[in-house]
């Protein structure tokens, strides 16, 4: 449904219309809370919550945004009210401490003061063209990245979700976290190398058979 | 930027490539430096696959019961005529 029958259609009440949007939201709206409150009920309060705020305002949503944008802002508003009643303050300020500038180890390069290849591999990465798809695909590489991502700083696990999981377009993901699109980057690759090495470790882990 | 990339510099462009961020430099710089590098084509493609997986993990999905709750929440909402 277009996004303007859409608001129409929840102004009018339309059931159908309502239920639509929560099979496409509700999944997503839940793992968003999820970064802000630390357990699955307080997530699905939360966004219970928001519901009911979208349906009693839609009547006066002004389409400044978009109306996903519109509904996920409702839904982290609620969370940080929540995590704050909850006394989860560390997550409220949201201070990315992790403000190391390099992703890969430094001393995984030959120094920068070397006199043929500065900054080169000591040893290049191992790849993974060994590690068999039924492996690659598993429940339980699938279960070290959920892991890996959920001990993120949480700028980067929301960031990540939302683009990475959840396939959210990058200015989308802007306006909701009112970030830049340089911040929204950098918290991305930082997100994604810290994956990529966890299952690097995983995947040698396994291939030593330890 | 008016050097070669080293390894070091490169992995720190790849998100910037792949969202299409890099200048028109910086791209040839980045495709220079891969094409004639082994462990950062390795590097990069791993970077690729962990995307690629990271997009199967599940968006999480809705209980019928929640469901339910919402919109009986939502009925009753409108018998109260709004």
């Amino acid at each position: 449904m277009q996004e303007q029958a859409m608001i129409e259609a929840l102004r009018t009440g339309d059931e159908a219309a309502f239920a639509a949007l929560i099979d496409a939201y509700h999944g997503q709206m839940v793992r968003l809370a999820l970064v802000y409150v630390h357990d699955t009920t307080a997530a699905e309060d939360v966004v219970q919550e928001t519901w009911i705020a979208v349906f009693k305002g839609i009547g006066s949503f002004g389409a400044r945004s978009s109306l996903k944008t519109w509904i996920f802002s409702i839904l982290i508003n609620r969370a940080k009210t929540r995590s704050t009643r909850d006394g989860k303050h560390a997550h409220l300020a949201f201070a990315d401490h992790d403000d190391e500038p390099y992703t890969v180890s430094p001393d995984r390069f030959l120094p920068k003061d070397d006199p043929h290849y500065p900054g080169a591999w000591q040893e290049d990465p191992q790849s993974w063209a060994n590690v068999p798809e039924a492996h690659m695909l598993s429940q339980e590489t699938l279960g070290i990245i959920q892991a890996t991502m959920d001990a993120l700083p949480p700028q980067q696990r929301q960031v990540m979700l939302l683009h990475d999981v959840q396939g959210w377009l990058s200015d989308e993901i802007c306006n909701l976290l009112s970030i830049t699109e340089t911040n929204q980057r950098v918290l991305l690759h930082r997100a994604r190398a810290r994956v990529r090495q966890a299952l690097a470790t995983y995947f040698e882990d396994v291939r030593d058979g330890s | 930027m008016d050097h070669e990339l080293s390894c070091q510099e490169f992995v720190e462009l790849i998100t910037e490539y792949l969202e299409g961020a890099l200048t028109a430099d910086n791209r040839t710089r980045f495709e220079m430096h891969v094409h004639h590098c082994e462990g950062c084509a390795t590097y990069v493609d791993q970077m690729r696959q962990t995307i690629a997986l990271m997009g199967k993990l599940t968006e999480g999905h809705i209980s019928e019961q929640a469901k339910a709750n919402v919109l009986r929440a939502f009925a009753d909402w409108k018998r109260e005529g709004h």
